[in-house]
């Protein structure tokens, strides 16, 4: 049989075979199984077929639990079914696990591994999840390596068969399921074989149908639950012995053996490693290595790990064996030690005592390793057999970390290395954006696909939406590459972005004589001088040969744009020698062919004319002996504050691995307000203001999404001692005679995105192209820039909040934001929500934040965006989950209510310590105005004062609750796909409960974060993930929902269309004393257009009857008044041309003009209907006596 | 009454086209023109730089949005029958094909030579009958000469003709210094018609935002007057076929344009004012006059008012000018 190859992801690998192996698939993503749902879409919407012949069908769920209940109903009736989850989604699966596996039922879901979140949420891998769901039922079957990710797939859909019994394969997030590696391809002949059809058919015929009935799902007593839960057992046994029937058979089929338990090593080894997935990789390979030097050691490598088959390991270890360590990659705080480290050491204790055991008893230790996708190296490896060696080990330890605080870590010398020669290994620093990755992942495949040669490609992202860094690692090798870890040692350096060097330490990886490729704007004479003297000692000291081009000067003449991608893979393959230049770059060319093919010729000629130029201006530099020059400057300023010095800036600097456990805080528990020390400068281009034409709307202010741009008012007097190039005009309010006036760009904090400019409606009468605004150079103004805004920012004072009109968008735009700085995308349409939130209430503001964009940019380490005022007050921000956000945030609302009550109860019973009059004025206290409010907190300093002389536990207690006496205000964040789908159920009854809570939904229509799978909010005709051809029903009315309920205060708004009405609703809903609800729409990168346009396009929206604007007031029933009021007037715009501005529903115009057509029609349809409904809402009067329930709190 | 005309070696029953514009892109309203009596009907332009803004537009939405976040590698969907390129437009030739009875002539506005070049064979091999060269330069570029600008039109021209063997008619611009000339340098690429003339999106200001706008009114039968004094000029002095475009509304202008030289006559506004039916009236309007006028063939009467044939040939050059000052001040 000839051997098929492709190169692709342990994700794309699984979720071929468990379509091509079930009949429905019902799904919800999770990053990092995602890819795996949408492409069991993408295989529905192409129409393949699973090997018997029909095309699975698959349905997208509202959460994890809605799809792992979808498939027990499809099992029980009968059909074969997957899913595909993660983490958290894999926790809200388990009530379902133990039915599943309680009624023997066949079933396989594929898990890519990842992280629980603990004292933090991680997307990274480790077994956490999966160690959660091992008392389920469930047997678990571990893979290592995307070959085998894609082996143990097969095996567990036939074995799940065989024995009833239901099956999770598992794999490392990540670091398995995104690792790019060429594999063998099983074809469908294989799956045929694996699967006996006997088994198939008898499933089947246990379905659930009227024409044999049964009823399952019973209720049983004591008399009966504990025997009938004791007759699965055999079920169980069985497990083992079928599943390595199946390795034995798949190994007849396709030539590769499978073990429940696979060893090895040296036949005499005495120190022994048992370990599961990925991580047994590296451990087989150390352990060759270490073998080959002569060391007597070896590896247990753990497929199946449920049902644990006690027997097969203790056969599996080499009767030599004295001690053995057992890696776990998860934690169980409190338990004697880890799952694995458990089974295995009963297994040989078992055997032992009954005398089973074939050689002496060996030592056991345990130790924990990768958690959240931490790097496990030979090096790691080589420490922990060192530490097998010891006369006392360590029972217990990590590694991969320095553990200063309880001193488990075991230390490892990062120097040793077992990478091979003959293997290329090449590592590529760049940008988000600039198409680096996408080059990598095309490079493996050239040379996976059309060579012998193997290669595998791991991609590092940071967590920052605009201008994330990404480190790409590729190998490249004449045997299987078997090294999942990062490249410590790499013969080809790249930097796609000359402005890393002076961030990063990006030459660290190089190997001596290794070849660097750096994209600069300098002449490669010149280029040396540029260099920081880190980069220069390293290029010196290590012997680098330094190449380099300006490969923006050259995309832009190929009309690419910042697209580089073409032009370094090109330089890549012109100089790293893996394949013989002239047919590299044919190769390049065939693959930008196939690659864009269908994106048009356009594409295709200008990425040809970039490789056509490439090399011409590619060149060596020489290198001078001098090393004199500046050195990199400092991660942050001297005066940044201790802890972001001695940790946050670490972790700026890529270099967090080096961090020991003592530099973090043991709770989660960070300081805000420090997005604010690192400066990205990741923008080519950003506003300059001209004050002569500036008509002082604050409207840009507004709109930035990442409050980079400010205004502020002052006396005129403050510009005495202004910067040079500082630019003011008089203040055009006249209520505030003798000030000045300015609008001051952050230029480091600044992402380009043009928002500002295009927003800005004031033009030059002459030449009206100059706008009050404009983009400028970054690098021409940047120093200068840097000193005005440090000007703006701490000399000149804030304006007095109390003299300002809250309420009027201009007004409003003064008062300083707390949320800024933030890695949402650039243009991103949610945050300028959110940082108008914290400029109306930031200073008592707590925010639950459901998982999502807003809880990435809001709260991704190193650094984060909610800020504090100059009397260090600001949001208070915590994310629970995705699904619990509205329950979450109704107990930050419980709590204070409770603390509130408290603390007054203390004032009053102080009362003779307080004083009648303090006491009577806190209690009776007037805060529904920011005037009000500040009062309060003046009456809680006199208190303070107070109690300082009284010492009764009661007064010591009040000290603690004193600040609760002030009015807070929470706010439960989030987006459409928490608020309409998995977090729906929790919201509706949050909303129910009457209290005090506002809800801020950030409606993007989609799941952004997890890239654009469609959620209840999707519009009709919009294409989105699962729901490629175009969502054909109209997205839920969740604020109609939410008005039903009388009480709710409910607002829709968009920035874009009416700015005056968002700023109305957020005071409005801020100040209700029920619960509030605003659905914000955010503008989105997911839906496929030039965001600087994003304002305009929500205008467009509005008009167009899509988005109908509109508050409902409860308080309006008592006055007589219709509580519902339109805010936007009679759609008149066409719906189709809001549409054909997104790529969302351009899409469907290209693929399928008749459907696009319908579907426009139908959303003109439905627009004109709801439009009408709210009309005639809106002009309900209720009976005036109607009380509302909440207005006499 | 014998209307039959040859145009573009195409034997049309009356020689009133409906014209390139939305009603002869859709097959239902297509198929309506040819009920109401449409000889042939022509499309709009495949437009090359819609395709490529088109592709560039999507090509920034997905791919440069894509592998940028670990969570979200792409943001949209990426279907496989998401193609970009002249397809659609293929498509609607082969439907028009499939669902009329009378030709198609198709037609193209390229912006580069790979573009005038490729899209004329794709059109040809999708079915079109003929092809209309919808030519528009804007030489706004002060260091190309006149003479550099109509080289390049004359090579796009050339470069549509290589590839094909359906019959080509040139739609032009007023915007020339010598048509004559230019058209009689049309001749040697071996097309078969001009067409005078296109009109395309002009800006206009708006005063209060103080932004430019791009606009396309429906033509008015003011715009006739500068297509008949072309029409005029050129009968009798090319081999090529006349078409006229643009200002026709009644049958009059129908007959003027005739008597200018016109081989046959656009008509789009008017359609789309008041509907497919409207091609019918204009029939019935043309048949009538020509009857009380006892014309027995259109021969009679076409480029009866040419610069050759008129009686007044001067009329249609300089002197107009001069004698619409003298009856304006008269």
């Amino acid at each position: 049989m000839v051997k098929k190859h492709a190169t692709l992801e342990a994700n794309e690998a699984v979720s071929s075979v468990a379509c091509r192996l079930s009949e429905t698939i019902a799904i919800y993503p999770i990053t990092p199984s995602s890819p795996m749902s949408e492409l069991a879409d993408v295989f529905e919407s192409r129409g393949q077929k699973n090997i018997w012949g029909t095309i699975p069908r698959v349905i997208e769920m509202q959460s994890e639990g809605g799809a792992s209940a979808v498939c027990h109903g499809t099992l029980q009736a009968g059909c074969l079914s997957t899913t595909f989850t993660s983490s958290q989604g894999l926790l809200l699966m388990i009530p379902a696990m133990y039915k599943i596996a309680g009624e023997l039922t066949p079933f396989v879901m594929h898990v890519a591994a990842r992280t629980l979140a603990t004292h933090a949420l991680s997307i990274f891998g480790d077994h956490q999840d999966v160690m959660s769901v091992r008392q389920t039922g469930f047997a678990l079957l571990a893979s290592a390596s995307v070959q085998e990710a894609q082996d143990m797939a097969v095996i567990s859909h036939a074995a799940t068969l065989a024995t009833r019994v239901p099956f999770l394969h598992f794999f490392d997030g990540f670091r398995t399921s995104h690792e790019v590696q060429k594999i063998e391809i099983v074809g469908d002949e294989v799956l045929r074989a694996m699967v006996d059809e006997r088994d198939r058919l008898a499933f089947y015929q246990r379905a659930l149908t009227p024409d044999a009935p049964t009823v399952r799902g019973t209720a049983m007593n004591p008399d009966a639950h504990f025997q009938a839960r004791e007759a699965c057992n055999l079920f169980h046994d069985a497990v083992p012995a079928k599943v390595q029937q199946a390795m034995d058979r798949f190994a007849k089929l396709t030539g590769r053996q499978y073990h429940l338990f696979d060893y090895s090593g040296s036949a005499d080894a005495e120190k022994v490693i048992v370990i599961m997935a990925s991580g047994g990789e590296t451990v087989d390979e150390t352990v060759k290595h270490l073998c080959a030097c002569g060391e007597k050691v070896g590896v247990v490598r753990v497929r199946l790990y449920r049902p644990f088959d006690q027997a097969a390991l203790l056969a599996a270890l080499p009767a030599t064996v004295k001690s053995i360590a057992v890696l776990d990659r998860t934690k169980e705080p409190g338990a004697p030690a880890e799952p694995l480290h458990l089974d295995v050491s009963l297994a040989l204790t078992d055997a032992h005592e009954a005398g089973a055991l074939s050689f002496a008893m060996p030592r056991i230790i345990g130790g924990r390793y990768g958690i959240s996708s931490k790097e496990f190296t030979p090096a790691m490896v080589k420490a922990v057999f060192d530490e097998l060696g010891k006369s006392k080990p360590k029972r217990r330890f990590t590694v991969g970390i320095e553990d200063d605080v309880t001193h488990l870590s075991l230390a490892y010398d990062p120097a040793f290395s077992i990478e091979e020669p003959e293997v290329v290994r090449a590592i590529f620093w760049g940008l988000g954006s600039d198409g680096t990755v996408g080059a990598n992942r095309n490079s493996i495949k050239i040379i996976g696909e059309e060579t012998d040669n193997f290669a595998q490609g791991y991609f590092v992202f940071d967590s920052k939406k605009s201008g994330g860094v990404t480190v790409s690692h590729l190998r490249f090798g004449p045997r299987h590459i078997r090294a999942p870890y990062l490249i410590g040692s790499a013969s080809f350096v790249a930097c796609h972005q000359f402005g890393f060097l002076e961030k990063y330490d990006v030459f660290e990886p190089a190997a001596p004589g290794a070849t660097v490729l750096l994209n600069s704007p300098y002449a490669p004479d010149q280029l040396w001088d540029k260099l920081p003297v880190e980069a220069r000692r390293a290029i010196v000291e290590k012997n680098l040969r330094v190449f380099t081009i300006n490969a923006f000067e050259v995309a832009r003449e190929a009309g690419m744009g910042g697209r580089i991608n073409t032009v370094m893979q090109t330089c890549f393959f012109a100089i790293s020698g893996v394949l013989p230049r002239d047919e590299a770059l044919a190769r390049i060319q065939d693959s930008i062919r196939k690659t864009y093919a269908k994106k048009g010729d356009e594409v295709v000629r200008r990425n040809f004319a970039a490789v056509d130029m490439t090399l011409q201006h590619l060149h060596e530099v020489p290198v001078a002996a001098s090393l004199d020059g500046p050195s990199r400057a400092a991660v942050v300023p001297d005066h940044a504050p201790d802890f972001v010095k001695r940790v946050t800036a670490v972790m700026m600097e890529g270099k967090g691995d080096l961090l020991p456990v003592s530099a973090f805080p043991p709770d989660g528990v960070w300081p805000t307000d420090t997005t604010k020390w690192e400066k990205r400068a990741i923008a080519h281009e950003i506003p300059a203001w001209e004050s002569d034409i500036c008509i002082q709307c604050n409207k840009c202010v507004l709109v930035c999404p990442h409050s980079a741009i400010r205004a502020k008012f002052y006396d005129s007097s403050e510009l005495d001692k202004a910067p040079e190039t500082f630019k003011a005009a008089d203040f055009k309010m006249r209520e505030f005679p003798g000030s000045s006036y300015t609008i001051q760009i952050a230029p480091e904090d600044c992402t380009g995105c043009k928002l500002c400019t295009v927003v800005c409606p004031a033009k030059d009468r002459q030449q009206p192209k100059r706008k009050a605004l404009n983009m400028t150079s970054l690098a021409g103004v940047r120093r200068a820039e840097k000193e005005n805004f440090e000007f703006f920012l701490n000399a000149l004072p804030d304006p007095d909040r109390a003299r300002l009109n809250h309420g009027e968008v201009k007004s409003s735009q003064f008062l300083r934001p707390l949320f800024e700085f933030s890695g949402a995308c650039a243009g991103c349409g949610e945050t300028p929500y959110l940082k108008l939130l914290t400029q109306l209430f930031g200073d008592r503001l707590l925010i639950a934040n459901a998982t999502g964009c807003s809880s990435i940019y809001g709260g991704n380490l190193p650094t984060t965006p909610y800020a504090k005022d100059l009397n260090g007050r600001g949001p208070a921000w915590a994310n629970s989950l995705f699904e619990d956000n509205a329950e979450f945030g109704l107990g930050l609302r419980f709590a204070i209510d409770q603390k509130y009550d408290a603390a007054r109860s203390l004032v009053a019973g102080l009362a003779p310590q307080i004083g009648e009059i303090l006491v009577h004025d806190l209690l009776e206290a007037d805060q529904s105005s920011e005037a009000g409010i500040e009062a309060q907190r003046e009456r809680v300093i006199a208190l303070r004062e107070k109690l300082a002389l009284t010492s009764s536990p009661q007064a010591v207690a009040l000290r603690v609750l004193a600040d609760h006496l002030v009015r807070k205000s929470v706010w439960i964040v989030g987006g459409d796909g928490w608020a309409y789908d998995i977090g729906y159920g929790g919201l509706d009854h949050v909303l129910a409960q009457g209290r005090d809570v506002n809800v801020l939904v950030l409606d993007t229509q989609v799941y952004s974060n997890t890239g654009g799978q469609a959620s209840k909010a999707t519009p009709i005709g919009a294409a989105a993930k699962f729901a490629a051809a175009g969502k054909g029903s109209a997205p839920k009315e969740l604020g109609l929902m939410a008005m039903q309920y009388g009480n709710v205060y409910v607002a829709r708004v968009a920035m874009g269309a009416k700015d005056s009405q968002v700023v109305k609703a957020f005071r409005e809903a801020e100040a209700w004393p029920g619960p509030s609800i605003i659905i914000a729409y955010s503008h989105c990168i997911a839906h496929g257009f030039d965001l600087s346009l994003g304002m305009d396009q929500q205008k467009l929206l509005v008009d167009s009857g899509l988005w109908t604007l509109f508050r409902y007031d409860p308080r309006r029933i008592a006055e007589g008044k219709p509580p519902l009021m339109l805010d936007s007037k009679e759609p008149k715009a066409k719906t189709a041309d809001f549409m054909r501005n997104e790529t969302r529903f351009r899409m469907i115009e290209k693929i399928n003009p008749q459907r696009f057509k319908e579907l426009a029609e139908q959303a003109q349809e439905s627009a004109k209907h709801r439009w009408k409904l709210l009309e005639q809402m809106a002009a309900i009067h209720f009976p005036e006596e109607a009380q509302n329930p909440n207005s006499s709190d | 009454m014998n209307l039959e005309t040859s145009y573009l070696g195409l034997k049309l029953k009356h020689p009133i086209i409906p014209g390139a514009g939305p009603l002869t892109g859709d097959v239902s309203k297509a198929r309506q023109l040819e009920d109401h009596g449409a000889p042939c009907v022509i499309m709009s332009s495949l437009f090359e730089e819609q395709i490529v803004r088109e592709q560039r537009a999507a090509f920034a939405a997905i791919d440069e949005a894509a592998d940028s976040f670990a969570e979200a590698l792409s943001y949209l969907p990426e279907p496989d029958e998401y193609r970009l390129g002249p397809d659609d437009y293929l498509a609607r030739v082969s439907h028009l094909k499939a669902a009329l009875d009378v030709p198609v002539i198709a037609s193209v506005n390229g912006i580069s030579p790979d573009g005038w070049r490729e899209y004329p064979k794709l059109i040809a091999a999708a079915g079109a009958d003929a092809l209309e060269v919808n030519l528009y330069h804007l030489a706004a570029d002060k260091y190309e000469s006149s003479a550099e600008v109509e080289e390049r039109l004359i090579e796009s021209v050339r470069a549509a003709r290589e590839g094909i063997d359906i019959p080509i008619a040139v739609k032009l611009p007023p915007f020339f210094t010598s048509i004559p000339h230019f058209v009689s340098r049309l001749e040697k690429t071996g097309v078969q018609a001009v067409v005078l003339f296109n009109r395309f999106y002009q800006p206009d200001i708006d005063i209060e935002e103080l932004r430019t706008e791009p606009t396309l009114h429906l033509s008015t039968p003011a715009e006739l007057n500068l297509r008949l004094r072309w029409l005029a000029i050129l009968h009798g002095r090319t081999t090529l076929e006349l078409s006229l475009s643009g200002g026709v509304h009644g049958a009059t202008d129908v007959i003027k344009g005739l008597m200018a030289g016109a081989t046959t006559v656009q008509t789009v506004s008017g359609l789309l004012h008041h509907g497919p039916g409207r091609l019918g009236l204009l029939l019935k309007d043309l048949t009538e006059w020509l009857h009380e006028h006892d014309y027995s063939h259109l021969d009679q009467l076409r480029g009866c008012m040419s610069h050759q044939n008129a009686p007044d040939p001067e009329a249609i050059e300089r002197s107009n000018y001069a004698m619409v000052l003298q009856s304006w001040t008269a």
